[in-house]
């Protein structure tokens, strides 16, 4: 009997903290296949968040630290500066990069500080109950905006991908999706790529997955996927918006 | 001949295995398991095409699979 | 030892490198960013890093990640960037990561000016940031004590694993001063085997700040007070000035304001008036057994503390002296440097 699928070694057995049907589950899973794969594990440095995946240094097998919130991008770029040899990474939620810190993703991006950064979009913030987040769709109902994202009151939401595709420097910036296998399967490719990248010693690479988050979207996992894919994959596209090499402002590109 | 093994205390109950296997072969059992949750089980094994849908989707790494003899691989890594 | 005439800020910056330091996080704000600007050239001579952050904010932050990845590091900023790495700074005691702070101060509150001040003492001995903790400070009041006490405060950050300040007034930025830099005064780097270098070989390591469990978080409290319990034992230092006399009137300053007292000493030693002054070197640990012993003396007739704010350090000279004896306070703000004659004729006043 040969076993075509189990548990990664960069993940430790332990059973995770997170909701029934979420998507953080499916991701940690693709970041530590990617390392076993391109064996990064013995010389791979996490940064935790602050959100529901602060615990993520209790499911993956490798060193890590946990940074204050939105400070992760600062943490790994005073890593990754004193040892250039570790392979560094920040797994981050979107209330934790996008708003309290957007100054310190945007500027390590642009600094090219050659780390990896897994983005986490799933449009609440999770661990303190479901409040809006820089990531929330108009007139998507939250904790903090009851009555639907009102973006004449609170703007738009913010399409982190296109902001840091927008900058010269980064080498690699996709969005993917973790909602459904098909998805799964193109999210663990870009997650592979970026961490190559990072291995040749490239560039910052960033890879933003859309996520469900059916405790606080209130709906069942499946009823949450659906909702993913008929209302977050319009407003934040998916595909490769820039890739090494490609030195002009990226467009968007299917390139999956 | 593909096996698909749920850990039974694994599973949350989420139910997006039962979704993702496009044999329809995976159901949520009568019982509920340690954690309190009815888990998923496969209910015909042998229709079992090892596409590996249902551990792809499962955020709990509660699904291995085993294939004895050759297997057709859905899609490249 | 040749010595070299050097802005207190440059010489810092030297002093960190001769004292292995490898990494500096920075971001400009006067008056201290000739740090950084001597920085930028000297690190890359000793393969060291140099990297300016966005903000104060990031800059603390990445102290943090290259502390706990095994680097020994440092930063300086001034007043209202040491605010913003207030957060950073709770994270890296509760972490236990050695590391030094050099402020500069500046007056404030607010953007206030940028000439020197005093205004930051209960920031840094009680702690800008939330939490339980403490961070070992020490207060040069020449340019040449910068230089040692930025040598011995990587050692005492990585003795004790805990951030060190250096808090001089904008003074000691900027004067220039004749220095020298005493050799094998620091070791290097001793291995770091919690440090997050990749788990080749070992368990993974993990850095972290988050204890859920309460009674887990209550024992790393208690581990942390007991650090500060051995930190007041051993490491309180200061320097007393003309005290053998027993003075009856005793001045409690600290960093340059201290060297002013000392030329008011002198002037009126001249004239037949005897002053002491205690000038404490480690504002943490406080030195108190000094100051009541001073307050228990009964040559002891009254104190008086002098700084360049509006009375921090007046806090700490009272609970030392417990109001044994008559204390009062003569402060200038805004960046004004009392003058010595000011001081003078406080002490006149104190004495008719």
């Amino acid at each position: 009997m040969e076993v075509i699928f189990k548990r990664p070694e960069a993940l430790t057995a332990t059973p995770t903290h997170y909701c029934p049907g979420c998507s953080h589950g499916i991701i940690h899973r693709l970041v530590a296949e990617t390392l076993d794969e391109l064996g990064l594990r013995e010389r791979a440095v996490g940064v935790a968040p602050v959100g529901c995946s602060v615990l993520a240094y209790n499911y993956f097998n490798c060193d890590f630290q946990e940074a204050a919130h939105g400070r992760a991008p600062a943490f790994a770029t005073g890593i990754k500066r004193v040892r250039p040899d570790l392979i560094v990474f920040t797994y981050q939620g979107d209330g934790d990069l996008a708003s309290i810190g957007m100054a310190e993703i945007v500027h390590a991006a642009n600094r090219g500080e050659k780390f990896t950064t897994i983005f986490v979009n799933n449009a609440v913030y999770g661990m303190t109950g479901g409040q809006m987040a820089p990531t929330t769709l108009s007139e998507q109902v939250t904790t903090t905006c009851p009555m639907g994202r009102d973006t004449s009151d609170v703007g738009h939401p913010i399409r982190v991908a296109e902001l840091l595709a927008s900058l010269e420097t980064p080498a690699y910036v996709a969005r993917v999706s973790a909602h459904r296998p098909h998805d799964i399967v193109a999210a663990r490719r870009a997650i592979r790529k970026a961490f190559q990248y990072q291995a040749e010693g490239l560039c910052f690479s960033l890879v933003e997955v859309l996520a469900t988050c059916p405790t606080n979207w209130g709906k069942t996992s499946s009823d949450a996927v659906e909702w993913l894919e008929k209302n977050m994959i319009p407003y934040f596209p998916l595909g490769e918006l820039k890739t090494p090499g490609d030195d002009s402002v990226a467009g968007l590109t299917e390139g999956l | 001949m593909p096996r698909v093994v749920i850990k039974r205390d694994s599973c949350k109950g989420c139910e997006l295995c039962v979704a993702a296997c496009p044999q329809r072969i995976l159901a949520m059992s009568k019982e509920i398991n340690l954690k309190g949750y009815f888990y998923a089980k496969v209910v015909e094994p042998p229709r079992c095409i090892g596409c590996r849908m249902c551990a792809l989707t499962c955020p709990d790494v509660a699904i291995e699979i085993g294939v004895s003899g050759a297997q057709y691989n859905f899609f490249e890594e | 030892m040749a010595k070299r005439l050097m802005k207190g800020a440059e010489a810092i910056g030297e002093a960190a490198i001769r004292a292995h330091c490898r990494a500096y996080f920075c971001y400009p704000i006067t008056p201290q960013t000739e740090v950084a600007e001597y920085l930028v050239r000297r690190m890359p001579e000793v393969d060291g890093v140099f990297l300016q952050a966005e903000s104060e904010l990031a800059a603390s932050n990445m102290l943090f990640g290259a502390a706990a990845a095994g680097a020994r590091v440092f930063t300086s900023s001034s007043s209202p960037g040491i605010a913003l790495m207030s957060e950073a700074i709770s994270y890296i005691a509760a972490a236990e990561l050695p590391t030094v702070f050099v402020n500069i101060m500046r007056c404030g509150p607010g953007l206030g000016g940028i000439l020197p001040a005093q205004g930051d003492y209960l920031n840094a001995t009680k702690g800008g940031g939330h939490g339980d903790y403490h961070c070992i400070v020490l207060a040069p009041a020449s340019v040449q004590e910068a230089v040692d006490l930025t040598m011995s405060a990587f050692e005492l950050a990585e003795t004790y694993r805990t951030p060190v300040f250096v808090l001089g007034d904008g003074l000691i930025g900027q004067m220039m001063e004749p220095v020298e830099f005493k050799e094998g005064v620091v070791n290097p780097p001793p291995e770091r085997p919690w440090a997050t270098t990749g788990c080749k070989d070992r368990d993974p390591n993990l850095v972290k700040t988050l204890f859920l469990d309460p009674a887990a978080l209550e024992v790393h409290n208690r581990k942390l007070a007991a650090k500060y319990r051995e930190i007041r034992a051993n490491e309180v230092r200061f320097e007393r000035y003309n005290m053998d006399s027993r003075p009856e009137t005793v001045m409690v300053a600290y960093g340059t304001v201290a060297r002013i007292c000392k030329t008011a000493i002198d002037f009126l030693k001249e004239k037949g008036h005897e002053v002491g002054l205690v000038r404490p070197i480690t504002l943490y640990p406080f030195p108190h057994e000094e100051l009541l012993a001073i307050a228990r003396d009964e040559a002891t007739r009254n104190v008086l503390v002098v700084e360049m704010s509006n009375g921090q350090m007046l806090e700490d000279v009272e609970r030392a002296t417990r109001f044994l004896k008559p204390i009062s306070f003569f402060g200038r703000q805004g960046g004004i440097v009392p003058a010595p004659e000011e001081v003078v004729r406080e002490l006149e006043l104190l004495a008719s």
